[in-house]
């Protein structure tokens, strides 16, 4: 960013819940059905039909406001946004307004020096979809499907507390580990289950007010978020050096082009005329049943990462990589309680090895081809010195390629590593005599070279001898 | 067919099911009777906007065989009649409205499956104004519905239909919904029995919402009995109305037969002031002195802010119906305006065509209240106002058990006289509004007549009390004969 400025950024993440019918309807949420297959009469708006509100989302929002140290309310009011749409059955969107059910949260992510940094959280209030309009494929007509119609959302508001692009995603991605940690959402951005607007200002360095913002709608991934508020920062600081004023407006962010482009001007935004539904009765939370849902809370990415460091004394980083899922920690402590490896070990192969195999197939971790105790009885090999950690990763893409345990691959191949003294000596003694040139320079204090002898040493044994034993061999001769 | 059938249609439900269940007539009988009495005589009502003949004598055939078959439920084979604001599965369901003319409900309203389930017998839909917003019955698409006392004048509204067509003895019973006094002030003004329960008490779902917080779905008899037969087939939780109250249905029909000795009866001065006409007071008056002779207590209550009651409800429920009204857009259900240019003119045309002047006017006039900027000076105020309206009648009924007073402050007006005079139309339900807004039970029981039009005694009850409302009027029934005359044309 220019020198002299300051980028102010608050978020608004939408969270799709994970429930399996909707907010207000009996009706299914499953994605990618025939376009309003998935609709009843609630969803379409009919005459005399009422909304009943589905428990499970006053469950999961509860659930999200004790993971982010919030105020979960003891009531809430589910209010009417009115404004006419096609997508909009009823004329107006169910939504939480004055009274939210979740306000005062808060997180931690890593500012630009590393250093931790609290964001707050405004509130996070429930609230059901709009369906979808169809504009493709249709001659001179649009079309609606209202499957989308009524599927719960958390809408999560951040305080102005963002400082760049880089913070907002690493906000965007804590909430995305929170809420897949509680099983609330599947996160999953190319459905649109989770997804963001992001309020973007400008403003001198050292000045409080904040500038005038502009909002930009319905960012689905990581990438889009930081190129869109780059974009964003950019346009706004060129806009305001040149003399020009920000105009406060909704923008949308179009990634083919990546640049954001005005959607609609605050003078053309609707006026919502909010106000409490009648035909939903305030909810009511005890605080009894707040306690209940904490008792349930399943441990969460911070505390579980704090617990990493100190009971497997992995490095800080390693441990914020394996909790960023649930799953991923899962496979770890899986995994290391099934070696005697040290856990550092294990960490570096589920982080390196195994991910890399992960992301080169696609695959999920729970899809895994080498299960947490297939790792661990390959890591306990390394742990034994049977084998070493490069052969290591030789018999690991045979498991992955399903050739079998990892004792039977390294039996199979013949991959033992050598330990046999005397079988390394014989191996160093040819090495060395047949590089009288190397071995004069190595004596002459060319002392680098040693990366040489070993390298031939392996090679001759097709990297089962002991590196270590190598080394020290080596060394013995060749000073001898 | 028995030869009693002639005097079927001027029998009550009790008396309709006291005869099927001594086998003197059946379903099919009293069925055919009222089709052909409403073939004949509707015409001059306008009562009705759908007639379902068919439906009703399959519906009446299948309910005498149950009977023959020693099976039924509690209402089975007695004909009724629905307002047009209950969706009923198969049948058009039109509200009152241009806008769903052509809508056919896939589904049933919670009221009119319950009513089924318990065997009544549907002959057809009642005329409304258009959406419930309205007193005169002249906002209707339909055209206005004629009182059967004097066919010039109204038969008062929304359920105008529902009140004219029991009147005129087309049927023993009708649905009715009131927000504002839209079953009492029609019941009045007919000299049936009209009551709007608790709200609450019977489920909202499947009936077109006109302002969710005041709606209520009643009934429109010529009998207390009647009504407390019906209201205890009606009443209940629902699961599908959030606002439904899980709360046991009492036995009406027992209820009713409790002597209303030393109970006391609320009376508020501001009632009989200069708004009522003299006439009316004097029939209301007499009434109070008949429940007194009963052994009840006249005594004198205040509610201060009941003048703020018609202000107070023209702001909430116009807010809450600008909001209700918006799913009519024309594009899943009702009127689309043909050939819109681009979605603007489609939403804009389909909503003009479509809906008459008074729910323009009310959606205009919500509109502005929910408006930033006016929230809180009208729609907010409005909430406030309606809090300290329901505190009046809390404070009341600490001492009394009913309050009494007039239903309507004159007797039926004539056709085309205040519809162009919105205000003086408002006031018409001046005396029934409170109720709505504090969602105590109401009910309107005819207490004389004024120049041969019947007048209406107003009986108001704390939340739930639909018991006591009941109980006063069906011994006060049992001691008068007024819901016993008929309008000379429909003998």
């Amino acid at each position: 960013m220019k020198a002299g400025w300051e980028v102010v950024i608050g978020l608004e993440v939408h969270a799709q819940l994970a429930t399996r019918s909707k907010i207000f309807s009996g009706a299914s949420t499953a994605y990618g059905a025939e376009p309003n297959s998935q609709a009843c009469l609630v969803d379409l708006g009919y005459p005399g039909v009422l909304p009943v509100l589905n428990k499970e989302v006053v469950h999961m929002a509860t659930m999200f406001g004790l993971a982010v140290n919030a105020t979960v309310a003891p009531r809430s009011v589910f209010a009417r946004k009115n404004y006419f749409y096609p997508d909009l059955p009823k004329g107006y969107q169910i939504s939480q307004f004055e009274l939210p059910i979740v306000e005062h949260g808060e997180l931690f992510i890593a500012d630009a020096d590393g250093k931790e940094k609290r964001i707050g959280i405004t509130r996070a209030h429930l609230e059901e979809d709009a369906g979808k309009s169809i504009h493709e494929g249709l001659d001179q007509s649009s079309g609606i499907d209202l499957n989308r119609a009524g599927t719960p959302l958390l809408e999560i508001v951040s305080e102005p507390d963002l400082r760049s692009a880089k913070e907002a995603v690493s906000y965007m991605r804590k909430i995305h580990t929170i809420v897949r940690y509680l099983g609330i959402s599947d996160g999953n951005m190319q459905e649109g289950s989770f997804r963001c607007d992001a309020n973007v200002s400008m403003r001198p360095v050292g000045q409080d007010e904040l500038g005038t913002r502009s909002e930009l709608k319905n960012l689905n991934s990581f990438r889009f978020v930081e190129r869109a508020i780059n974009y964003e920062i950019e346009r706004q600081i060129e806009l305001l050096e040149d003399g020009g004023e920000v105009v406060q407006e909704t923008r949308l962010y179009d990634s083919d082009k990546d640049e954001t482009r005005s959607m609609r001007s605050k003078e053309e935004s609707n006026d919502y005329r909010y106000f409490p539904d009648p035909d939903l009765l305030p909810v009511e939370i005890s605080a009894e049943y707040i306690e209940s849902v904490r008792q349930q809370l399943p441990e969460l990415p911070s505390a579980k990462q704090q617990r990493f460091v100190e009971e497997y004394g992995l490095k800080s980083d390693d441990a914020d990589l394996l909790t960023g899922s649930r799953a991923l920690a899962d496979f770890f402590e899986a995994a290391a309680s099934a070696t005697e490896a040290k856990a550092q070990l294990v960490a570096n192969w589920v982080i390196g090895d195994l991910s890399a195999a992960l992301n080169r197939d696609g695959m999920d971790i729970v899809d895994a081809e080498v299960s947490a105790t297939e790792l661990a009885g390959l890591l306990t090999r390394i742990h034994d010195n049977t084998i070493s950690g490069k052969i290591a990763k030789q018999v690991f893409e045979a498991m992955w390629d399903g050739e079998g345990s990892a004792d039977a691959i390294i039996e199979a191949k013949g991959l033992k590593q050598i330990t046999d003294t005397s079988a390394i000596e014989a191996v160093v003694d040819a090495v060395i005599a047949a590089n009288p040139g190397q071995v004069a320079e190595y004596r002459a204090g060319k002392d680098k070279l040693i990366g040489f002898f070993v390298g031939q040493v392996m090679q001759a044994t097709k990297g089962q001898a002991n590196p270590g034993q190598v080394n020290q061999i080596l060394k013995d001769k060749l000073s001898g | 067919m028995s030869d009693t059938s002639q005097e079927l249609h001027a029998q009550s439900m009790t008396e309709l099911a006291d005869g099927l269940d001594a086998g003197e007539f059946t379903s099919v009988d009293v069925t055919r009777s009222l089709l052909d009495r409403i073939g004949e005589l509707d015409a001059k009502l306008n009562a009705l906007v759908t007639v379902t003949a068919h439906e009703a004598l399959a519906a009446a055939s299948r309910a005498d065989q149950a009977r023959a078959a020693g099976n039924g439920g509690p209402l089975n084979g007695l004909p009724i009649i629905h307002k047009d604001i209950f969706c009923t599965r198969g049948v058009k369901t039109t509200c009152g409205s241009r806008m769903l003319n052509n809508f056919i409900s896939p589904y049933d309203a919670t009221v009119v499956e319950k009513l089924a389930d318990a065997g009544a017998v549907v002959l057809g839909k009642a005329n409304m104004d258009e959406f419930a917003m309205g007193s005169s019955n002249e906002t209707s698409y339909f055209g206005p519905v004629r009182n059967p006392w004097d066919l010039e004048c109204s038969p008062g509204g929304s359920s105008g239909g529902s009140a004219a067509a029991v009147a005129a003895r087309l049927a023993p019973a009708a649905t009715g919904t009131d927000t504002g006094g839209s079953i009492r002030q029609p019941a009045a003004l007919t000299g049936t029995v009209g009551i709007k329960p608790t709200y609450g008490r019977v489920s909202r779902y499947g009936m077109i919402a006109f302002a969710s917080s005041l709606d209520q779905a009643g009934v429109i008899t010529r009998t207390a009995e009647d009504a407390a037969r019906l209201l205890g087939v009606m009443a209940g939780f629902d699961e599908r109305d959030s606002t439904s109250i899980d709360r046991p249905v009492p036995d009406y029909s027992g209820a009713i037969n409790e002597p209303v000795k030393g109970l006391r009866v609320g009376i508020v001065r501001q009632h009989f002031d200069e708004g009522l006409d003299p006439q009316c007071g004097i029939r209301v008056k007499e009434a109070i002195a008949a429940l007194e002779s009963l052994g009840a207590t006249a005594v004198e209550v205040d509610l201060p802010n009941l003048d703020l009651s018609v202000p107070t409800y023209y702001v909430v429920a116009p807010a809450e119906c600008s909001s209700n009204l918006s799913r009519f857009d024309g594009v899943r259900f009702g009127h689309r305006a043909e050939n819109a240019e681009d979605l603007l003119d489609l939403y804009c045309r389909s909503r003009g065509e479509g809906f008459g002047d008074e729910v323009k006017r009310r959606i205009m006039t919500g509109t502005y209240v929910l408006s930033a900027g006016y929230y809180d000076a009208y729609y907010l105020k409005a909430q406030q106002v309606r809090h300290l309206i329901a505190d009046d009648f809390k404070k009341a009924f600490s001492d009394v058990d009913v309050i009494a007073g007039p239903t309507a402050p004159s007797p039926a007006f004539r056709l085309g006289e205040k519809i162009d005079d919105p205000i003086t139309m408002y006031l018409n339900d001046i005396y029934t509004i409170g109720a709505n807004l504090a969602g105590l039970p109401g009910m309107s029981v005819p207490c004389g007549f004024v120049d041969d039009l019947p007048v209406g005694l107003h009986l108001v009850g704390a939340h739930f009390a639909e018991e006591t409302l009941l109980r006063f009027a069906h011994q006060y029934q049992q001691h008068t004969d007024w819901h016993k005359r008929c309008p000379e044309m429909f003998k």
